[in-house]
């Protein structure tokens, strides 16, 4: 699929996370390459979440390194790891309720460029910034709703917003925290098959519980337990490996 | 209501208040040109707790700093009482934001009520120096001020400071209108709503509050320099607590996250305060139960009102319809 020298969009070396004498996230290296597909799975509290903070700066690291495109930026605050070309969902949704789906992607898309500091023009002046907004929610089918206001949709379609104002910056790597988090089944399917129309160049890592949609979108499978990794490889070496029955049946 | 009809029904309301200005009494002058002054400031601060989310306790502090600067550069110097008069205008809007500057590095950091003690305590500050620092400013008799300016136009009748009073509430406003629709503007909302997910789309949302805390007290410095001229004293009851609970009870009545409802909110505080303390004894009492049942029952302020009103209807029209089909079955 790609050259093994291509530089990698993100890598975790022995990357941890300790609260006091509780060490949600230990020694986890991971490297991510531009359009890879991978998830990290485990039972509930094994650090998925908090991993997903120290990645994108809401949690600083204990120890080891976050490295975004060749870049050292363990001690960055978010908004310029974002800058770099990440960006991410949440577990729960994260999103600007009392305004419309239209701003919360104006919002978005304004996040990365210089005008965001302009006090003296209205927003609604800048047409490149709408023009881009139309073609996000027009490719998710959202262009008619756009009036509405976040608040007043249902969770399934709030989950899908998430993810729209995740590609808002272009990243070149989306990190995603459980996106069918709380879906139906049908949903769920659907949503698995929206991430596999993502442009295949951005690289993903994906939490999920829901294991039809893991299986379906991603190739390789980190398995992450009581804070550590405990088994990678891929969706197929997963399936069949006893350790992480083991854990999930919590026989081991 | 579109933006347009807002900005009409707002352009007419102020010319309203031009033609009834005309036929006002001497004293509802000088009660509107207070109105106007506080409304300056209560918008000011309706940047920071309506749009931003972050309630300020201490905004009197930069109408202090406005108002001292005026009193004493009048006083000591006699600067600004001819045509300096618009340069001391600047430098109370740069001395306003000075503050806010220095301020912020400390309040911004924190959030929701910690944001509100720290800006209560820095504002006691300002009300501590005002009150002891007897040499500058004249402790707790305050400075009086030597009279208004006068650049070929005499400010010292009531109406042609009125009228100045006017220009300067019709241009905050319409700055701070600007403002928050621009995508600067349109940030502040964005924090107000969820910081987390804002620094996550790449803001640095210690900077965006920390301009607009500055912004803020830019324009409780104007509202300062406006008010030493138009009170003809400053004094510790100027920066004192009691004013920026004033300022922060007005948004709060007028309607957070409105810009004009802090100008109405104002406007009913000025004049109730004024009027009820005329005739009785109790009138604090009365302004408390309005400020309470303004927050129990009016979350969004008077502004909040219509919308309240096309709720009720939209929900009672499906109700009255379903009794109509019971009562026709």
């Amino acid at each position: 699929m790609q050259q093994p020298d291509a530089q990698p969009v993100l890598e975790l070396r022995s990357l941890s996370k300790s609260f006091g004498g509780l060490h949600a996230v230990q020694d986890v290296t991971i490297k991510v390459l531009p359009g890879d597909r991978k998830a990290i799975i485990g039972p509930n509290g094994a650090g998925k979440t908090t991993l997903f903070n120290v990645i994108t700066g809401i949690l600083p690291a204990t120890s080891g390194q976050t490295v975004l495109f060749g870049s050292d930026v363990t001690s960055w605050p978010s908004h310029r790891r974002t800058a770099l070309g990440m960006a991410r969902t949440f577990q729960v949704t994260n999103l600007f309720p009392k305004l419309t789906v239209l701003d919360n992607v104006l919002l978005a898309i304004q996040g990365l460029r210089a005008m965001k500091f302009v006090l003296w023009r209205p927003l609604s002046s800048y047409r490149d910034v709408y023009d881009k907004a139309r073609r996000l929610l027009q490719d998710v089918g959202y262009w008619d709703r756009r009036d509405v206001q976040v608040r007043n949709l249902s969770h399934g379609e709030q989950r899908q917003i998430e993810i729209v104002l995740g590609l808002a910056s272009d990243p070149k790597i989306l990190l995603l925290d459980e996106p069918a988090a709380g879906l139906a089944s049908g949903e769920s399917r659907e949503m698995a098959a929206f991430l596999k129309r993502l442009d295949p160049m951005l690289a993903i890592l994906l939490i999920e519980h829901d294991m039809d949609v893991v299986f379906d979108v991603v190739d390789h499978i980190s398995v992450l337990h009581f804070g550590e990794v405990v088994e990678e490889g891929t969706t197929d070496e997963i399936r069949a490996s006893t350790r992480v029955r083991e854990i999930y049946l919590g026989t081991g | 209501m579109s933006e347009r009809t807002k900005i009409l029904i707002v352009v007419a309301a102020l010319i309203v208040l031009l033609i009834v200005m005309q036929f006002a009494s001497s004293f509802v002058i000088l009660l509107v040109t207070q109105a106007l002054v506080f409304a300056i400031l209560a918008m000011s601060l309706d940047i920071l707790l309506g749009y931003t989310g972050l309630p300020s306790l201490g905004q009197a502090a930069y109408l202090g700093v406005g108002a001292y600067l005026t009193a004493i550069l009048a006083t000591k110097y006699g600067f600004g009482l001819g045509s300096s008069f618009w340069a001391v205008i600047v430098l109370g809007i740069l001395l306003g934001a000075v503050t806010a500057a220095i301020f912020g590095l400390f309040a911004i950091r924190a959030s929701g009520v910690y944001f509100l003690m720290i800006t209560l305590a820095l504002g006691q500050c300002v009300w501590g120096l005002a009150y002891r620092w007897n040499s500058l400013t004249g402790g707790d008799n305050g400075i009086n001020m030597p009279g208004r300016p006068n650049f070929g136009i005499d400010l010292a009748h009531d109406m042609t400071f009125f009228y100045v009073v006017f220009g300067f509430f019709v241009a905050a406003l319409a700055a701070l209108y600007l403002l928050v629709k621009s995508p600067f503007g349109r940030s502040l909302v964005g924090i107000r709503e969820s910081e987390l997910r804002m620094r996550i789309l790449g803001y640095n949302t210690w900077l965006h509050k920390y301009i607009a805390f500055i912004i803020a007290g830019a324009f409780g410095g104007l509202a300062g320099v406006l008010w030493a001229f138009l009170n003809g004293l400053v004094s510790p009851e100027d920066v004192i607590l009691t004013t920026s609970v004033d300022a922060l009870l007005m948004v709060v009545l007028g309607g957070p996250g409105t810009l004009v409802g802090g100008a109405i909110g104002a406007g009913v505080v000025v004049f109730l305060r004024e009027y009820l303390s005329t005739l009785v004894e109790w009138w604090q009492y009365a302004l408390g139960g309005v400020y309470v049942l303004t927050i129990l029952y009016l979350p969004g302020g008077l502004m909040g009102i219509p919308e309240r009103i096309r709720q009720r209807r939209a929900l009672s029209a499906p109700a009255e319809q379903a009794k109509a089909v019971s009562v026709s079955q």
